[in-house]
């Protein structure tokens, strides 16, 4: 499996982001993205999954389902965790789960993040970190090949970043890809490097 | 379908356990038509003649203003991107929420309509048609107004926003609405054209309105 | 034990435990004998046995706008005392007022029925009941809007007195509004002298519907304590379990 851009070019409200990129990544490898503040990494990950259109080239994702688009075989992980306080922390799971895929272990990847005894909580009642380890769950929960992780470990304490890089080398091992934005290693070994920035 | 029925759920679930989302509809349709009588005097002629008129008005305002965050929460904690990375499309995601919002506001809404009614001296043997009419045109309502709702997302304004871009839109429903619901009450014009045409409006926004809703929300979110 | 002992959660806590079973005994044997005179009472010569809603319907009325008065104290006690207790109070309040004024609305309707032909009219009376019900209904969504106990409570104190300040002006607007409008022609309690032999039911019944407000208000009140404290230690638990 590899995902393939070529040429690609993105501009938002007329100011061009970034132009002529070309990069591949091939299953179990990581690409780590970064460049200064505006540099246009989370344009980057969003023109991958689908969100933001590309105004020029291709991304594609070969070897994959070949019916499935790039966003159906993508987990995105932006700014937002996309949990609602209202529900619990199961419910906010098993809803994910249920609409990115279908059946999943919710005990199971709950455990993975160290949520499973907070299970019956309303998620209003969880702190910044507990939030992104829930949001984070629905990647254990349903299997998608392509990572794309916009600074992650943000609100992630040492103990809980580094359980979540367990969890990507075990996503690279499974033959899964990553594209993460960051400013630091974010946990990935020997990550290649993608640096954006003005030219 | 599965991807449907869980949005649907999730949705539902939340109108239910969020201040009493579900009831706020309903409850804002009640102020409206008790407002009336302070307004036009409560002669019980006069408001049984414009009863059917004042629900439809009520039911409306109700609908539509219980849309306007519809899918602004979800654009702001980040659900709607994860929404598109489903696999059903982006049309039929925004269907779901749009039925789920059908059965937690206008519902309540139909149902609590023969009250209102009985207290406008709507006669009692047309309380029911005109719950009917409301069943029957809501669905367009809530499926024109969620074109508005997508847009104020992309706007990043609500409120009057959405008001102001939706009810001219609405005029059609609401004539043919009142007049099937005037038709049951009075006749003599019959109940079934207008009825028809209205049931008709509906089927074609439920088809219309979520592919142009979708449409707003991929501009919003780039 | 002076009163603001009671104040302390705990404390208030043991009180309304010990003082709930007696308070619904005392509910049901009031509400027996009430019901009881209330049946046994003549007949009115114009209206019938239709009265006798009279002994539901003045009661709730009754309550419905005593439940206000409560929520205002209890507001009061929340801006500026900052009691906790007053907002519970409050809380509690609002939807037992909010149902008797509904009680009081349904059996004004169905009283109307026989007495105007039609089961609404827009009578001074009920509208104004109506109203109250309205404003019961906003406090009721403030507080299911509100997502954590303490800020709903300021907001809903708020709205309580302003609520209060405006019952008056809105019972005078409606009576001018009806009385502008509609030509006398609604039935109207007044004006004779109600014979004891209702009186006196009537009486029983209000104690009885007193009797049942505290009783629920009291539970309600326990519930919402008890409802805090789960809150309170799922939050530790939450916490708890992101330090460890």
């Amino acid at each position: 499996m590899r995902l393939q851009a070529e040429n690609v070019a993105c501009s938002r409200g007329g100011r061009e982001i970034f132009a002529g990129l070309s990069f591949s990544v091939h299953d179990g490898e990581a690409l780590m993205v970064t460049g200064r503040n505006g540099a246009g990494k989370s344009s980057l990950l969003r023109t991958i999954v689908g969100l933001v259109r590309l105004t020029e080239g291709e991304i594609r994702l070969e070897g994959g389902r070949a019916e499935a688009s790039v966003a159906e075989q993508s987990h995105f992980v932006g700014h937002d965790d996309a949990i609602k306080p209202a529900l619990s922390v199961r419910e906010n799971l098993v809803f994910w789960t249920r609409y990115l895929g279908g059946a999943a272990d919710v005990i199971a990847a709950l455990e993975a993040v160290e949520l499973a005894p907070l299970a019956a909580l309303p998620a209003a009642y969880l702190s910044a970190g507990q939030k992104r380890r829930l949001s984070l769950a629905r990647l254990v929960a349903i299997k998608r090949p392509l990572w794309l992780l916009d600074e992650p470990t943000t609100a992630l304490d040492s103990v809980a970043q580094q359980r979540f890089s367990v969890l990507m080398q075990a996503h690279l091992r499974d033959g899964g890809l990553i594209v993460a934005a960051a400013h630091g290693p974010a946990g990935l070994e020997k990550p290649r490097e993608l640096r954006l920035g003005p030219p | 379908m599965k991807s449907f029925a869980a949005l649907l759920m999730r949705d539902v679930r939340l109108a239910v356990r969020v201040g009493g989302g579900a009831l706020m509809g309903a409850m804002f349709f009640l102020i409206v038509v008790v407002m009336t009588p302070f307004a036009v005097g409560p002669n019980l002629r006069l408001l049984g003649l414009i009863g059917p008129a004042i629900l439809w008005l009520g039911g409306e305002l109700a609908t539509l203003l219980a849309l306007d965050r519809l899918f602004a929460t979800d654009h702001e904690d980040g659900s709607l991107d994860l929404i598109r990375t489903g696999e059903i499309p982006l049309e039929l995601a925004v269907a779901a929420k749009a039925v789920a919002h059908w059965l937690t506001t206008c519902l309540p809404l139909v149902v609590i309509s023969p009250l209102l009614g009985l207290m406008l001296n709507v006669e009692a043997r047309a309380l029911g048609w005109v719950a009917l009419t409301l069943l029957a045109g809501t669905p367009a309502l809530t499926f024109i107004g969620l074109v508005g709702a997508a847009l104020a997302v992309a706007l990043r304004r609500g409120g009057l926003l959405l008001a102001i871009l939706v009810l001219p839109l609405t005029i059609p429903v609401l004539i043919f609405g009142v007049a099937a619901a005037n038709a049951a009450i009075a006749g003599p014009a019959p109940f079934g054209p207008p009825f028809t045409i209205l049931c008709a409006l509906s089927l074609a926004s439920v088809v219309l309105g979520p592919v142009a809703a979708a449409a707003a929300l991929r501009y919003a979110m780039e | 034990m002076a009163v603001i002992d009671f104040a302390n959660p705990t404390r208030f806590l043991k009180l309304a435990n010990r003082l709930l079973p007696w308070l619904a005994v005392a509910t049901v044997l009031t509400f027996a004998y009430g019901l009881n005179g209330a049946l046994h009472a003549p007949d009115d010569y114009q209206q019938g046995a239709t009265v006798k809603i009279m002994f539901l319907h003045v009661p709730s009325a009754w309550l419905g706008m005593f439940g206000w008065m409560l929520m205002s104290v209890a507001a009061l006690g929340t801006l500026v005392w900052r009691h906790p207790l007053a907002d519970v109070a409050g809380k509690a309040a609002a939807p037992i007022g909010a149902a008797f004024t509904l009680l009081c609305l349904v059996t004004g309707s169905l009283w109307g029925r026989p007495m105007w032909g039609t089961y609404w009219v827009w009578d001074a009376r009920l509208t104004s009941v109506l109203v109250l019900f309205l404003l019961y209904l906003g406090v009721l969504a403030l507080y299911w809007t509100a997502e954590e106990p303490g800020r709903g409570a300021r907001a809903a104190a708020i709205l309580t007195l302003v609520g209060a300040v405006n019952i008056p002006i809105i019972k005078f607007s409606v009576d001018w509004w009806n009385t502008l409008h509609q030509p006398a022609s609604v039935f109207r309690m007044g004006g004779s002298s109600i014979d004891p032999s209702i009186l006196h039911p009537l009486f029983a019944m209000a104690i009885a519907f007193t009797l049942l407000f505290v009783t629920l208000h009291l539970a309600a009140m326990r519930n919402e304590i008890l409802r805090r404290r789960v809150r309170a230690m799922r939050l530790i638990q939450a916490q708890g379990l992101a330090s460890a």
